[in-house]
């Protein structure tokens, strides 16, 4: 594999930070789930790169294991999302304000 | 030109772009379909770095059974309502456009700083690291150093699946606001019995 391994690290910092903006910028919750989603796989990407650089497969079973986390985030997120809008009839987080004062 | 770099240099590009198209595509819709295309992209991604059995995985779960779930939640919860474009804070947009830059800049430099952009993997990987195969060589150090972490991910799935539960379920009593939405038009129209 003739790839620099940093390049690989560079768009995982770049999909990442896609992410981030993603999070920062939308309003609609599902929206900002998945550019959650998105940075967990950039961070998975990372992990998987350092592993191939090192020559060591624990960081493929790092990545395998936040998979399985990030899965079981999905279903109580996405839980917790049909329920807001089953109470609020929306999925803007700008409308969910009942803490405030 | 290898034939990994041609690959890393037609995909990492179409990772990029489907995460931008992703983060200011308007309908919810469409970004979940940009999403499964990056994924589609990191798995090959994966496989360019010898993980194949990732690759595998993250097709079958990301790809496949998050974002299923992730298009049919959209459609639950309604695909036709538009976001709102009043911005509570007008500086936020940029802000985060600005912020987003320096977390580049700053993960590039770190990087240079750290290994260098010429630090290419040792060769081998196939013979080394991934001998007999990359599942079973992923399996061996699955199961003979992480066993442990791996059994109580079975329990966090199980918790994950009753919590899901619990947080969908639809109770008898019914809240306020199921109340009020009634008033003017019903939630779903399926209540027959009488309001307690």
């Amino acid at each position: 594999m003739r790839t620099p391994i940093a390049y690989f690290l560079v768009v995982s910092a770049a999909l990442f930070a896609i992410g981030t903006v993603g999070v920062l910028v939308r309003r609609n919750a599902l929206v900002i789930f998945m550019s959650i989603e998105l940075q967990l796989n950039a961070v998975n990407l990372a992990l998987v790169a350092f592993s191939r650089m090192h020559g060591d497969l624990t960081g493929q079973v790092l990545t395998f294991f936040s998979m399985v986390v990030a899965a079981a985030e999905v279903v109580v997120g996405l839980a917790i999302i049909v329920n807001v809008n089953r109470r609020r009839r929306t999925a803007d987080v700008d409308d969910l304000n009942l803490l405030k004062w | 030109m290898p034939l990994d770099n041609v690959v890393f240099w037609v995909f990492a590009p179409i990772s990029i772009g489907t995460a931008i198209a992703m983060v200011f595509q308007r309908n919810a819709v469409h970004a979940a379909l940009f999403l499964i295309v990056n994924f589609f992209t990191i798995a090959v991604l994966y496989l360019v770095l010898d993980a194949p059995f990732l690759f595998a995985v993250q097709i079958i779960v990301y790809a496949g059974a998050i974002m299923v779930l992730f298009l049919f939640v959209i459609m639950l919860v309604g695909v036709d309502r538009e976001e709102s474009l009043v911005e509570r804070l007008h500086w936020q947009r940029p802000g985060a456009i600005v912020l987003g830059l320096g977390l580049i800049a700053e993960v590039v430099a770190a990087v240079r700083a750290g290994i260098g952009f010429a630090t290419k993997a040792p060769p081998h990987f196939d013979q080394l690291a991934n001998k007999g195969g990359n599942p079973a060589a992923l399996s061996r150090v699955l199961f003979r150093d992480y066993f442990f972490p791996f059994e109580v991910t079975s329990v966090l799935l199980i918790v994950a699946a009753i919590a899901a539960m619990v947080l969908a379920h639809r109770r008898r009593g019914i809240t306020l606001a199921e109340r009020e939405a009634e008033a003017v038009g019903g939630v779903d129209g399926s209540r027959t019995e009488p309001l307690a």
